[in-house]
C-alpha cells in the first residue's frame, strides 16, 4: 500500500516536471508523431481512437486517468495485454505531447 | 447549284457531323460499361473514407466511390458475379458498392465498431463480425437488411468477434476474442440460428481463417504460443492445440500491430503462419499440424500470403519494420529476396493466377504493382494512404 503510495507520488512527481507539450519538438517530429498516432495507434485504437482491440482513446475516455499513467502506458505497455512498450522510439516528452493530443481529441 | 442550295447542304452536311459525333460518344460510353468483372477490385483509402475501383488487366484506376466512413481495418467480400463489394468498416458501416457504376448503392451502420466479415457461400447474406456490441448480425445480400442478430455472449458478457468466415455447408464460423471461443452459426434459417460452441480454445484469439481449401478452421492466440484447429469435416472432433509452445518459454517481443490470418494458405503442403511476438514464420505440415520449420524474417510478420500456386510466401511485417517485404521461397523454405516497397506497407494481394502482386504503401500514398517472377515493379497506383487491396477473384474463393 506504502509501496504504491509512494510510486503514485513519484509518478505525480514525474509529471509536474514534463514540459509543455510540443516545448522541444520540432515541426517534422510533430508531423510524424501525428501521422505514428493516427495511422499506428490507431490500427489498434481506431483511425478515430474510438476504440477496436484495443480500448476506446477518446477523451471522455481517458478523462479519469492521469497523464502520468497515460505516458507511463505508452512508454512501457501494458504487461499481459497487447499493449506494446513505445520507449524504443518515444522520448517521455514525447510520449506527453501524444497524451495532449489525445486528451484535444484526434481530428 | 445555288448559293442557298450549297449553304443548305453545307448546313445538312455539319447536322449530320454533330449526329455522328453524338452518336459515338454515346456508343463508348455505352462500351464503357459493358465489361466483365474478373479483373476489377478495390483498394482502401483507409483514412478518406473512400475505396478507389482498380483494374489489373492494365492495371488502371477505373473510379472511386466516396462517403463510407471510418475505413480503419476495413475489409471487403464480393458478390459472387464479382460485380458488387460489400465493405466492412470500423465504425460499424456496411457499404455495398457497385463496381460497374462505380456508385455506392446503400450504407448502413449496423454497429458501433465492426471489425469484417463474410458472405455465405450461396452468396445471399452478408455477416458482420462486431465489437461494440460484440456478436455477429447477418444481412440479406441484395437489400441490407437484418435478418439475425446473433450476440456473442459467454457467461453474461459479450465479446468482440473476430476471424469470421462463411463455410460450403452455408454457415458462419467465428471467434469470440474475450471469451476465448469458436462458434458455428448454421443460418439455413435466419429465424432460428443453431449455434455449435466450441469453449477453452486458449487466450486472446485475435483472428481466424480457413486454410486447406475450407478443410480446417484455424485461430491465432495473442495469449499463448500455439493456435486452436478445428477439422469442418470432423467439427465433433472438437478444437484442438497446434504448434504450441513456439516461443519455448522466451519472452514474446512486443507486437506493434496485430497479425492477420488472410491469406494464409497452404503452399507445398505445408501451411505458413506469422508467430506472434517472434520475428519468425511457423511453418507446419497440414496434414498433421507439426512443425516443419520456423524461418527468421526481418519483423513481426503481419500478412504471409501464398501465389496462388504456392510457391512463393509474401510477407509484410509490423511497425518500426513495415518498409519491407520477404519473399519466402517455399521449396528451401528460405528468405529469397527482400524487398522495400516503401513506407508502412499495409497489404498485398495476389492476382487470381499470381502474374502480379499489388503492395499498399500507406505512407507512401501509393500501390506499387510487382512481376512475383522477377520482382520488377510493373507500374503504381496514386491512392491515399491506400490499405486493404481486394480483387474480385475473391467472389470464387471459399473463407474470402
Amino acid at each position: 500500500m506504502r509501496a504504491a503510495l509512494s510510486f503514485g507520488l513519484a509518478v505525480a512527481a514525474f509529471a509536474a516536471a514534463l514540459p509543455a507539450h510540443g516545448e522541444g519538438i520540432d515541426v517534422a517530429r510533430q508531423s510524424y508523431l501525428a501521422n505514428l498516432l493516427t495511422q499506428d495507434c490507431g490500427s489498434c485504437h481506431g483511425l478515430t481512437m474510438k476504440g477496436g482491440l484495443g480500448p476506446a482513446l477518446l477523451p471522455a475516455a481517458l478523462a479519469e486517468r492521469d497523464d502520468a499513467v497515460l505516458v507511463e502506458t505508452i512508454l512501457d505497455g501494458r504487461p499481459g495485454t497487447p499493449m506494446p512498450p513505445w520507449r524504443f522510439e518515444l522520448s517521455q516528452q514525447e510520449a506527453a505531447w501524444l497524451v495532449a493530443r489525445l486528451r484535444e481529441g484526434v481530428r | 447549284m445555288t448559293s442557298r442550295a450549297r449553304r443548305a447542304a453545307r448546313l445538312g452536311m455539319k447536322s449530320l457531323l454533330v449526329l455522328f459525333l453524338f452518336l459515338a460518344v454515346a456508343a463508348s460510353a455505352m462500351a464503357g460499361t459493358v465489361r466483365g468483372t474478373g479483373d476489377l477490385g478495390i483498394v482502401v483509402e483507409r483514412a478518406s473514407g473512400r475505396v478507389v475501383i482498380i483494374e489489373h488487366s492494365h492495371r488502371s484506376r477505373i473510379g472511386a466511390v466516396d462517403g463510407l466512413g471510418d475505413l480503419s481495418h476495413a475489409s471487403a467480400v464480393f458478390s459472387r458475379d464479382g460485380r458488387f463489394a460489400y465493405v466492412f468498416g470500423r465504425d460499424g458501416g456496411l457499404s455495398k458498392i457497385d463496381l460497374i457504376e462505380a456508385k455506392l448503392v446503400r450504407r448502413i451502420v449496423q454497429a458501433g465498431n465492426a471489425i469484417g466479415g463474410a458472405i455465405s457461400a450461396d452468396g445471399r447474406l452478408i455477416a458482420v463480425s462486431n465489437y461494440e456490441p460484440g456478436g455477429v448480425k447477418i444481412f440479406d445480400a441484395e437489400s441490407l437488411d437484418l435478418v439475425a442478430d446473433l450476440p456473442a455472449e459467454s457467461n453474461g458478457q459479450r465479446s468482440k468477434v473476430v476471424g469470421l468466415v462463411e463455410t460450403a455447408d452455408g454457415a458462419f464460423v467465428y471467434t469470440l476474442y474475450d471469451a476465448g471461443e469458436i462458434w458455428i452459426a448454421d443460418v439455413a434459417e435466419p429465424a432460428r440460428p443453431a449455434i455449435r460452441k466450441f469453449p477453452g480454445i486458449g487466450a486472446f484469439p485475435y483472428d481466424g481463417v480457413t486454410v486447406d481449401g475450407g478443410r480446417s478452421y484455424v485461430a491465432g492466440l495473442f495469449g499463448e504460443d500455439g493456435l486452436a484447429l478445428l477439422d469442418l469435416w470432423r467439427p465433433e472432433a472438437g478444437v484442438r492445440r497446434v504448434l504450441s509452445g513456439y516461443g519455448r518459454g522466451e519472452e514474446p517481443l512486443p507486437v506493434y500491430k496485430m497479425p492477420h490470418l488472410e491469406g494464409v494458405t497452404v503452399a507445398g503442403g505445408n501451411v505458413f503462419l506469422p508467430a506472434v511476438g517472434r520475428h519468425e514464420l511457423l511453418v507446419a505440415d497440414v496434414r498433421t499440424w507439426a512443425e516443419v520449420a520456423r524461418i527468421p524474417v526481418h519483423g513481426q510478420p503481419v500478412f504471409a500470403v501464398a501465389r496462388p500456386d504456392g510457391r512463393q510466401v509474401w510477407v509484410n511485417f509490423a511497425h518500426p519494420h513495415n518498409d519491407t517485404v520477404q519473399v519466402i521461397d517455399v521449396p528451401s523454405l528460405k528468405v529469397a529476396h527482400t524487398l522495400r516497397p516503401g513506407k508502412a506497407v499495409m497489404h498485398l494481394e495476389f492476382t487470381p493466377k499470381g502474374d502480379q502482386v499489388w503492395i499498399s504503401a500507406r505512407d507512401e500514398d501509393l500501390v506499387r504493382i510487382y512481376d512475383p517472377r522477377t520482382l520488377a515493379e510493373l507500374g503504381a497506383i496514386a491512392a491515399e494512404k491506400p490499405s486493404g487491396i481486394f480483387f474480385t477473384a475473391r467472389a470464387t474463393r471459399l473463407g474470402y
